[in-house]
């Protein structure tokens, strides 16, 4: 659109900082998950203390490349939160349901009150 | 430009359409929407995945142990690196897509066109490797033994190194089983191809060999598989044991529950999808971008609206790699 056009600066400093940071991020995973450091074993919330640090990292990469590659940075509030958080809070929800009711099949299989027999 | 941009009469006015209350073009807002239901789809998929894997929590395949292949690199154990070279190419791709939008935003009809063929480049290598990746876990590598139970038994030496099929089995040269074929019976029945060996054939080289134990799908406290005594691996493949599997298929996997390769099907391979799409989608602004279309318009919108949906396969890709490969 013509508008759009006039005033935009060239972010190309940026671009390769953001593409920079991704790539630190995705090193330090492949890092951690081969190393599987010990203190990281510890479960927290059902879950091991490794697995929230990459699920907050790959958080953060969504959030650099929506925010910068996308460009979600420069669109309006309402824009913004219409998409953003709709999918945030759907997909929380989706997924606490789901877990839970896997974490609950899971106990129900391991008393036996069931047998995997399939 | 009157394409994109569509004149109702009425800007500036409240009412009549004329207004962009969210600043930005009709075809923009779109992508951003249908980018968000794509999202909420594959969200229902890795959720799915996860409620799976809650359920299975104590029997999950081990990603490092399953996808472990480099390109030339036969027999070396390298976990992980082939999917992150793989993330990478994928993050390199979304970069030169958005350097493409920068250039497009000054009218630079030339780097928009590099750019862009980098990308192109990018998600064509990016695919292939997938496609790479598909193969290596359709073939398989050591193979193993299903119980009755469907549960997946695989081999270990004593140091705890796994065991292919085909040096333990002892062939029997006899066996007389042969595939059954719609040509040689009744024409609607006809089976799938019939394992390298027999169950019989595994037995007997298993026995003969007392330094080999068996593993099985469950994890200790440790998150490793359990590796049974020899008496109990020698008492499970002979009461147990009724089929080989090798490779993994929708119906058997050698590397543990068959919903591991199902998902593992589904998922990269409705996102190996997208970027198939994507990658032609690309392709056709490419050559728009050539022949001067924008130029024309005077506006590089369309190759910002692509770029949208480009940037979107790769985040999702980011969260594939986390919950299949790390996590």
């Amino acid at each position: 659109m013509a508008h759009d056009t006039v005033h935009h600066e060239s972010n190309i400093s940026r671009i390769w900082k953001v593409f920079f940071i991704l790539s630190l991020v995705t090193i330090v995973e492949v890092i951690f998950g081969i190393w599987k450091p010990d203190f990281m074993m510890a479960t927290f919330i059902s879950m091991k203390l490794l697995n929230w640090f990459f699920i907050i990292l790959t958080l953060y990469k969504a959030y650099l490349i929506t925010w910068a590659f996308m460009h979600m940075e420069g669109e309006t509030k309402g824009l913004r939160r219409a998409v953003v958080w709709t999918a945030i809070f759907l997909i929380c929800y989706l997924m606490f349901i789901l877990l839970t009711e896997g974490d609950y099949i899971y106990e129900v299989f391991k008393s036996g009150h069931k047998s995997w027999d399939f | 430009m009157e394409t994109t941009v569509t004149n109702t009469g009425t800007e500036g006015k409240t009412w009549g359409g004329g207004n962009q209350p969210l600043k930005v073009s009709y075809g923009k807002m779109m992508m951003w929407f249908f980018i968000l239901s794509d999202a909420l789809t594959f969200s229902g998929f890795l959720a799915a995945y996860g409620f799976s894997r809650f359920k299975f929590i104590d029997s999950w395949p081990i990603a490092d142990e399953v996808f472990n292949h480099f390109p030339f690199l036969h027999g070396v154990d390298a976990p992980m690196y082939y999917v992150a070279l793989m993330t990478f190419i994928l993050i390199f791709s979304s970069v030169t897509m958005v350097l493409a939008v920068d250039a497009g935003h000054h009218m630079k009809q030339k780097k928009v066109i590099l750019y862009m063929f980098l990308t192109i480049i990018g998600g064509a290598i990016f695919v292939g490797s997938q496609a790479w990746e598909w193969k290596n876990f359709i073939k398989g590598e050591y193979g193993a033994v299903e119980t009755k139970g469907g549960q997946i038994l695989q081999f270990v030496d004593a140091e705890g190194h796994r065991v292919a099929l085909h040096d333990i089995a002892i062939m029997d040269d006899h066996k007389e089983r042969v595939q059954h074929e719609s040509k040689k019976g009744i024409w609607y029945d006809s089976e799938g191809t019939l394992p390298t060996y027999t169950v019989e054939e595994v037995r007997a080289g298993f026995s003969k060999r007392s330094d080999l134990l068996i593993r099985t799908q469950i994890l200790t406290d440790k998150g490793e598989k359990t590796i049974l005594s020899r008496e109990e691996s020698l008492r499970k493949l002979n009461t147990d044991a009724v089929g080989i599997v090798e490779g993994a298929n929708l119906v058997h996997n050698e590397y543990g529950t068959p919903l591991f390769a199902n998902f593992f099907f589904f998922i990269t391979g409705f996102h190996g999808f997208h970027v198939l799409s994507g990658v032609v989608i690309n392709i056709i602004i490419f050559f728009n971008v050539i022949i001067g279309t924008y130029e024309r318009r005077k506006s590089y919108e369309m190759v910002e609206k692509v770029g949208l949906y480009w940037h979107f396969v790769d985040l999702v890709w980011v969260f594939v790699f986390t919950f299949f490969y790390l996590v």
